[in-house]
């Protein structure tokens, strides 16, 4: 019975996990924006979820312009997935890639689905309680 | 847990962009200083910006890595009455541009601004996750 609870509840765990996350490299984008050289990252939601509840950790390669950026392995990964640089629309003269529209937008758009999230975990844990207090 | 770090990287935003904002501040008020500490005439400060790693999830923060003078060359303003003028009636006004702080103080006070509505829906994600179940 527990693990059943376990395993429905996994899902949305593993989505709570990789959205703080990616919340993570947005808050540090906005953060940088006013940094010379800091290109801005982001990390592709959909292929990470699916290597994440595939059980995927492997430490996929990333392609990447800079390299003594991308060197470190580690650091750079979310949850098995690489981290990606965001490709430059305008470009700025001190080589900062940060588009303060797009990560605004995108740090609300994941803000909102990690409450969603949040949402469905809920009602998952008050189905249960009906189940169990009829 | 990710959410938690955001306050370490916004946190950090934020103190580097309040200290650009002191810089400014520090610029625009000695703006007709002709004598400073050392009893040269002052000279334009900026801060430099560089990116710092914060937490393990691939965050960035920020941090200022040292405060410069500027290079730009002095004011010269023709002003025989005035004690620190020169034998041609010249005296060496600072290199503080009006114009250039004006704007760095508004850049860096909506980069703050930005900081704080990250904090701000980290800690209401966060809020939300605590009530998760209840």
């Amino acid at each position: 019975m527990v693990s059943k609870i376990d395993s429905a509840l996994q899902f949305n765990r593993t989505v709570l996990n990789l959205r703080s996350a990616r919340q993570e490299l947005i808050a540090s984008n906005i953060a940088n924006v006013d940094t010379p050289n800091y290109k801005a990252k982001d990390i592709d939601f959909a292929k990470t979820l699916q290597g994440a509840m595939s059980g995927n950790t492997v430490k996929l390669q990333m392609a990447g312009t800079v390299p003594h950026h991308l060197s470190s392995g580690t650091g750079e990964n979310v949850m098995g997935a690489p981290v990606m640089f965001r490709n430059v629309v305008q470009p700025s003269a001190d080589g900062n890639t940060v588009d303060m529209d797009v990560e605004r937008a995108q740090f609300a758009d994941n803000a909102l689905r990690y409450e969603a999230s949040v949402k469905f975990v809920d009602n998952q844990i008050k189905n249960v309680f009906t189940a169990l207090q009829g | 847990m990710s959410l938690f770090n955001i306050f370490n990287i916004s946190g950090s935003a934020m103190a580097a962009q309040s200290q650009r904002l002191n810089v400014v501040a520090s610029n625009l008020a000695n703006v007709d200083s002709t004598t400073s500490a050392n009893g040269q005439p002052y000279r334009s400060k900026q801060v430099m910006f560089s990116t710092t790693p914060m937490g393990d999830g691939g965050g960035a923060g920020v941090k200022v890595s040292g405060v410069v003078e500027s290079t730009a060359p002095m004011k010269m303003l023709y002003d025989p009455k005035h004690p620190m003028a020169d034998e041609k009636g010249y005296v060496t006004m600072p290199n503080v541009n009006v114009v250039e702080e004006m704007v760095n103080m508004i850049s860096s006070s909506r980069s703050y601004q930005n900081n704080v509505e990250v904090m701000n829906t980290s800690k209401s994600l966060l809020l939300k996750t605590l009530s998760i179940g209840q």
